[in-house]
């Protein structure tokens, strides 16, 4: 079964994030870069499919500079078999949700796939967009948070289970379609140091810009980003009994927090 | 001179970090106060292509070589030592791939590199450790057998393993003392082999050590490593400088994580009401801590990349094994320092590393051991 992963590279979730002078984004020197944690379930389930029906190519692919080439080896070590690495600072750099799914879907349009995977959200921006643009895009359908896949033996339709507020969704899509990975699909697995051996010699197909024929062009600019305020210290309600405090309590809840 | 690692050394770090991050931290406290082997653990690893990572891949193995390895284990024990030493599973078999015939190479070797059997190296014995000519455990031919008796002590692995290669006296009366000994493959299971572990050590207690009695043990005398008897010392004395490198990987493994947990408490811990981590003392520690990781890294991957480039200078691992638990000791010591009372309680890593570090100035040669080495290549 051939799919298709789409893939970003983020900062660590434990890298120490800050906000570069003119507020536009994020300080890049001496972040961890690492693929993103949802991606890697997408790439787990392209793996376990193409082991249960013991054929087809899983291709990665990547918008991003230079570096993201190592989150792109660490799925290739992983097992996949290719990769597309989009690398054009032209794309790159102010990339919104909407010229990352553009261009995502002129590098991916003439590959052959049955699925696309995306993670549900990259941990950067957690937009969560592109899986759905990226759908409506190559006209394809699009299920998002999915926990559970299953596909048919004709490689025809897929039965897949979403997470939804308060339950599970089971739905029947009928293939090529768009699924967005989400926690609990699967466990990643490590990469393997055979796997670390080959990721080099596997094709890694590097686009530009004249590639593609895409503009690329964003539909939203960030204006400003900051950190979020800094933990207040906590507030002790005085009163001379519970009932003075449980008042007290309220009326802070009421005017302070505004919470009720 | 290129001090740069490739790009799938970069990437063997990352596999190995993650892989200490995700499996060792949760159950190392556990396995240290129930002094547990980490059977899982090992398959885990084995099944990644970790454990025997150096072989080359006609033996099984991932062929990173000896630099690939000593990176692995430099990963693991940054998590903890104990439980790094499944790295070891492959102990002994060094011996076999340095000095055993193509036979012996091709039954042996796949075994531990895709994780279906683990190896012991029997050389210490109870009045034998540094002085490894002192061994007494006798081998003697008895038509197609050689029949073994003797002790040994402190052998790691040998609760768990499948076979042990094993070094005895197999030629007594040869007048060089050196050419006296043999190492013979003898296999956990035979008849008259007991092990007994070895409780309350004081560190690396998820590492599997015990003692091993030989009697009228029989083994076949294809079992004996190479092809002609008396050759035993010179193979032990080669795989010692190949497993040295190891030991001092370990050394520089520790040391950083008994940095990483120090610079991680110093930041979050107030003193008169700032972190600690702004007091002289505390940033003289750390500074000092680094210097000597530094210096101990780039010893460990030089030694392993001569190993590599079939060069060993036995001076050079000396230096190397000795620097490295120097440092080892010494971080891990002002690692407990710096968290306090804190680093007096089990609960807290650098107990357990304090506890582990010490081991790195004993086995595998002792620190005065090195010393001698060094200065009699000076003095020559």
């Amino acid at each position: 079964m051939n799919t298709v992963v789409c893939m970003k590279q983020v900062p660590d979730t434990e890298t120490l994030i800050k906000i570069n002078p003119d507020g536009t984004g994020i300080v890049a020197e001496g972040v961890k870069w690492v693929m993103g944690p949802y991606d890697e379930y997408g790439v787990e389930e392209a793996l376990q499919q193409k082991e249960k029906f013991k054929a087809g190519k899983v291709t990665i692919a990547s918008l991003g500079p230079d570096r993201a080439i190592e989150a792109i080896r660490t799925g290739l070590a992983m097992g996949a078999d290719a990769a597309v690495h989009i690398n054009d600072a032209a794309f790159y750099e102010k990339a919104d949700p909407y010229a990352t799914a553009s261009v995502l879907a002129a590098a991916v349009k003439d590959l052959e796939y049955d699925v696309i995977f995306c993670g549900k959200q990259a941990i950067d921006d957690d937009s969560g967009q592109v899986p759905a643009i990226l759908g409506e895009l190559l006209g394809l359908p699009v299920i998002t948070q999915v926990i559970k896949l299953e596909v048919a033996d004709d490689k025809i339709k897929a039965t897949v289970t979403r997470e939804v507020e308060g339950g599970h969704a089971i739905i029947e899509v009928s293939l090529p379609a768009i699924l967005s990975a989400q926690k609990g699909l699967n466990e990643p697995r490590y990469a393997s140091l055979p796997g670390i051996m080959k990721a080099k010699k596997k094709p890694v197909d590097v686009k530009i810009a004249g590639d593609l024929g895409v503009s690329g062009e964003s539909m939203t600019v960030i204006k400003e980003m900051s950190l979020p305020p800094a933990r207040q210290a906590g507030k002790i309600i005085e009163g001379e009994d519970a009932e003075q405090k449980a008042a007290a309590l309220a009326k802070a809840l009421h005017e302070e927090a505004k919470l009720i | 001179m290129d001090f740069e690692l490739t790009d799938e050394q970069k990437m063997l770090v990352e596999t190995a970090g993650n892989f200490a991050k995700n499996e060792f931290a949760p159950v190392a406290q556990e396995l240290d106060r129930e002094e547990k082997y980490p059977m899982e653990i090992w398959e885990k690893a084995s099944k990644l292509g970790l454990v025997g990572a150096w072989l080359p891949e006609e033996y099984g193995g991932a062929g990173v070589g000896f630099l690939g390895n000593a990176l692995i284990t430099e990963q693991f024990a940054r998590v903890d030592l104990g439980i790094s030493l499944i790295v070891a599973a492959t102990f002994g078999c060094e011996a076999i791939y340095w000095g055993g015939t193509e036979e012996q190479k091709k039954k042996y070797l796949p075994l531990v590199a895709q994780g279906s059997a683990i190896s012991a190296g029997a050389f210490t014995e109870p009045d034998a450790g540094t002085d490894v000519a002192g061994a007494r455990t006798r081998a003697v031919i008895d038509g197609n057998d050689y029949v073994i008796n003797g002790n040994k002590m402190f052998i790691t692995n040998a609760d768990v393993c499948t076979f042990m290669v094993t070094l005895c006296v197999t030629n007594p009366e040869d007048e060089k003392r050196y050419k006296r000994y043999s190492l013979i493959i003898v296999g956990s299971d035979r008849k008259g082999v007991t092990t007994t572990k070895i409780h309350g050590k004081m560190g690396i207690r998820a590492s599997d050590t015990a003692e091993v009695s030989f009697e009228d043990v029989r083994v076949p005398r294809e079992n004996l490593v190479g092809t002609s008897e008396g050759q035993g010392f010179y193979q032990a004395m080669q795989f010692f400088d190949t497993t040295r490198i190891m030991v001092a990987a370990q050394g520089a493994g520790l040391a950083q994580g008994a940095l990483d947990k120090s610079i991680e408490y110093v930041k979050e811990r107030k003193a008169f009401g700032v972190p600690i981590a702004t007091f002289q003392i505390t940033q003289q520690k750390l500074a000092e801590m680094a210097i000597r990781i530094e210096a101990t890294r780039n010893l460990v991957y030089k030694s392993a990349s001569y190993l590599d480039n079939g060069k060993v200078d036995p001076t050079l691992n000396a230096i190397t094994k000795y620097y490295a638990g120097e440092t080892a000791v010494f971080c891990a010591n002002y690692a407990v320092e710096l968290h306090g009372g804190y680093g007096y309680i089990d609960e807290y890593d650098v107990q357990r590393f304090y506890r582990d570090a010490k081991i790195l100035q004993i086995y595998e040669g002792t620190k005065e051991a090195e010393v001698l080495t060094i200065a009699r290549r000076l003095l020559t």
